[in-house]
């Protein structure tokens, strides 16, 4: 029994950290936001230098063979700079998906290019309406009435739903299913597509946390240097409990987020209850982190020009992603209460 | 990352939970707010310490087990799932012990740590005076040193267990000229001393949980100062911490609430508003984020790593979360939650009305909620002070 991280993964995470400290800035994701595209190649590359994308990925096909407990912290990161572009989806979802597919032929052409930045993967499920950033995909992963297909970016017609948060690019896809894209039927298609959500739901949940902090973080500097009545505002006490009440929601998510990824990692039978718990406990937290921040602003947060939005609506979109946090919180209580699906308190056993 | 408990502590745990379900009383004790059920918890006690069950983290010479946080957690989850009764000594074993292990002197342990571990000397908390709550370093009741003795003068209110306690640990004011947290000494005083006066005071509930003490030229033996003369403020402060941090609330506790408020929905929710059926599933959320998140920071102690103001994360969360449970379990009740346990007709309402009652004191004692907001913000986020 041992809940703490290893020194590699702190380094992990202080090397990730480093890195979009200095090239994923508020100004850069502006910037990117003004692009066709929206996204970085040499964002993404250097992010897969540092072993991201084929940190899940077996180690013959270029990969680190490491599971969700090594990620959930460079995810929080990603979230923590918004860096655009589907990071939980690649990275998350696809990879671990071609991985446990048995599929060696084309997960041998996939993994190794998404290992080395070559390529990139998005995935489209039934609990999302839409398929996330799939205009710089090289591979869609798509459902089709239970059935699981693996599509070449070239092959599809993606159209752009724009949203309120252009880090995350939203898209309907026109393709046709066939026998020579489908990868996966029946049960095994079921189960892959019951790990992508789970999957899905908890990348976002680590992003989440990463905005949350990061708007906490924001709001405390803004409030530190913000004179009115003649001192900074941050040493009222109506902004300090303000602020506190969203630091409490963080530090009592992250134990949830870890030990959802500990389960996935394991593949414990009750990895989407854990999962769910996660993604409605991050959800609230950058949802409040959002309200919270931009009242401690005031009417500068509510400006284009104040880089708080940029936080604001991803915390907006992935709150709905992968499953929104009133979707999480009714299928805890679906395993909680009706016992849909396997739950367990951690260490202590009722009567 | 490992969250398998070991075959260790599996058998540690059976060992527990075979000595629990021997030993824990079939029927509830009457409450220890009264003098008969302060002296049948204070008997339990004894038979804890007597199975070395009552403190298990304590060293073996002490009465304890040498057991490790994680053991200690698990120990607690068979506590609560053998529904035993409360800790009467919860001061003197959660706070009082483990500032003793780290501020007293070998023979100030060796007085001590073993009657706390029996519950022969239970003891309360002295830290509140009517014009220091929340200010506690406005404190004024005074202890002049006269040769080997204190003279103590002054007045401490709130002191929970006070009613029927055998000793009170407070800090006073030693430097007539200091000002604040200067000049202050942790002393530890029996309440049978000359010039202490006990009065208690009911509570909410009619029960005398707390006690308010005057002293008059009390004299204390200097033997009972603990740490440096002038240096209490640090002393009390570890104290405060292990009672926001660790120690004072358990995970089980809640998780066992909130196993019991899933039965209750799972009996009578069919047909509530379904906000709380909502509310049941946060509840049991809740319980688990603040049990991972004390395995994680046991996880840390353990490794040698020590908790400073996020003790204070925990207080807010702990004592929010429980108000939060027992509202929601008095909503599903309707109109019969306010039946006490006694009424002819309360029937199978049980005891959520008392746990509501004294899960409105959270967010007040140990320092209340926005205290613990001021110091999230001051020492963790560092907004100006």
């Amino acid at each position: 029994m041992d809940f703490t991280f290893s020194e590699d993964h702190e380094m992990f995470r202080e090397s990730v950290r480093g890195l979009l400290d200095r090239e994923c800035t508020a100004d850069a994701v502006r910037a990117l936001w003004d692009t066709d595209s929206g996204r970085s190649n040499e964002l993404w590359s250097k992010l897969t230098e540092l072993g991201l994308f084929g940190l899940m990925a077996p180690e013959s096909d270029g990969g680190l063979a490491m599971n969700e407990v090594d990620l959930v912290l460079p995810l929080i990161e990603t979230g923590y700079a918004a860096v655009p572009g589907p990071v939980v989806e690649c990275a998350a979802v696809a990879v671990p998906l071609l991985r446990d597919l048995g599929d060696t032929k084309l997960s041998g052409k996939w993994l190794p290019a998404i290992a080395a930045g070559e390529a990139v993967a998005t995935v489209g499920h039934d609990a999302n309406q839409f398929v996330a950033d799939a205009h710089i995909a090289d591979l869609l992963l798509l459902p089709h009435e239970g059935t699981l297909h693996a599509v070449d970016g070239a092959a599809v017609k993606a159209t752009h739903q724009p949203t309120n948060d252009p880090s995350r690019r939203l898209y309907t896809i026109d393709w046709s299913p066939s026998e020579t894209t489908c990868i996966a039927r029946g049960d095994g298609a079921h189960s892959l597509l019951s790990d992508a959500l789970d999957r899905g739901a908890w990348g976002c949940a680590a992003q989440l946390l990463g905005v949350a902090q990061r708007m906490v973080d924001i709001a405390v500097l803004y409030a530190t240097q913000r004179e009115q009545f003649g001192k900074p505002i941050g040493s009222f006490q109506a902004i300090k409990h303000l602020l506190a009440n969203v630091q409490v929601k963080i530090e009592f998510a992250k134990p949830l987020l870890y030990r959802a990824a500990n389960s996935l990692a394991e593949g414990a039978d009750t990895r989407s209850a854990d999962v769910s718990q996660a993604k409605a406990v991050a959800g609230e937290a950058a949802s409040l982190g959002a309200k919270t921040s931009l009242q401690v602003h005031g009417a500068i947060g509510y400006t284009w020009e104040c880089d708080l939005q940029i936080w604001m609506k991803r915390a907006w979109s992935l709150e709905l992603a992968w499953g929104s946090t009133a979707w999480h919180r009714a299928r805890v209580a679906e395993a909680v209460i009706d016992g849909k699906l396997p739950a367990r308190s951690f260490g202590f056993e009722p009567r | 990352m490992d969250l398998a408990f070991t075959p260790e502590l599996k058998a540690f745990r059976a060992e527990a939970r075979e000595w629990l379900d021997a030993n824990v009383p079939a029927e509830p004790l009457p409450s220890l707010d009264t003098k008969e059920g302060f002296a049948l918890h204070r008997e339990w006690e004894r038979k804890l310490n007597d199975g070395r069950w009552a403190m298990v983290p304590w060293p073996v010479e002490y009465g304890g087990r040498g057991a490790n946080l994680i053991e200690w957690l698990v120990f607690e989850e068979e506590y609560y799932r053998a529904g035993a009764p409360n800790r009467v000594n919860q001061n003197g074993i959660f706070l009082l012990g483990p500032t003793l292990m780290e501020y007293g002197s070998d023979e100030q342990k060796a007085r001590f740590l073993p009657k706390i571990a029996s519950s022969e000397e239970v003891w309360a908390q002295g830290w509140s005076e009517p014009n220091a709550g929340s200010d506690m370093a406005a404190i004024r009741s005074t202890a002049r040193r006269e040769g080997d003795h204190f003279i103590i003068n002054g007045q401490k209110t709130w002191a929970s267990r006070g009613a029927f306690a055998d000793w009170l640990f407070c800090i006073f004011r030693t430097d007539p000229e200091s000002q604040r947290h200067r000049g202050l000494t942790f002393i530890l005083v029996p309440l049978d001393a000359p010039g202490v006066t006990v009065r208690p005071i009911p509570q909410l509930d009619g029960e005398t949980g707390f006690a308010e003490v005057f002293f008059e030229d009390a004299k204390v033996h200097t033997e009972n100062q603990l740490g440096e003369e002038g240096g209490g403020w640090k002393v009390a402060m570890a104290t405060a911490g292990f009672e926001r941090g660790l120690m004072l609330r358990s995970p089980a506790r809640f998780q066992a609430t909130a196993a019991r408020l899933v039965e209750l929905y799972r009996k009578i929710g069919g047909d509530a508003d379904p906000a709380l059926r909502d509310a049941v599933a946060r509840a049991w959320v809740n319980a688990e984020a603040y049990c991972l998140n004390t395995y994680q920071t046991a996880s840390r102690l353990i490794a040698g790593g020590s908790i400073g103001s996020e003790a204070s994360l925990n207080k807010i969360f702990w004592s929010e979360m429980d108000v939060q449970m027992h509202e929601t379990a008095l909503s599903l009740l309707g109109a019969r939650a306010e039946l006490l346990a006694h009424a002819p007709e309360a029937g199978d309402v049980g005891n959520w009305l008392d746990g509501y009652l004294f899960s409105l004191a959270g967010p007040i004692y140990a320092g209340t909620n926005e205290i613990q907001r001021n110091v999230i913000a001051e020492r963790l986020l560092g907004l100006p002070r």
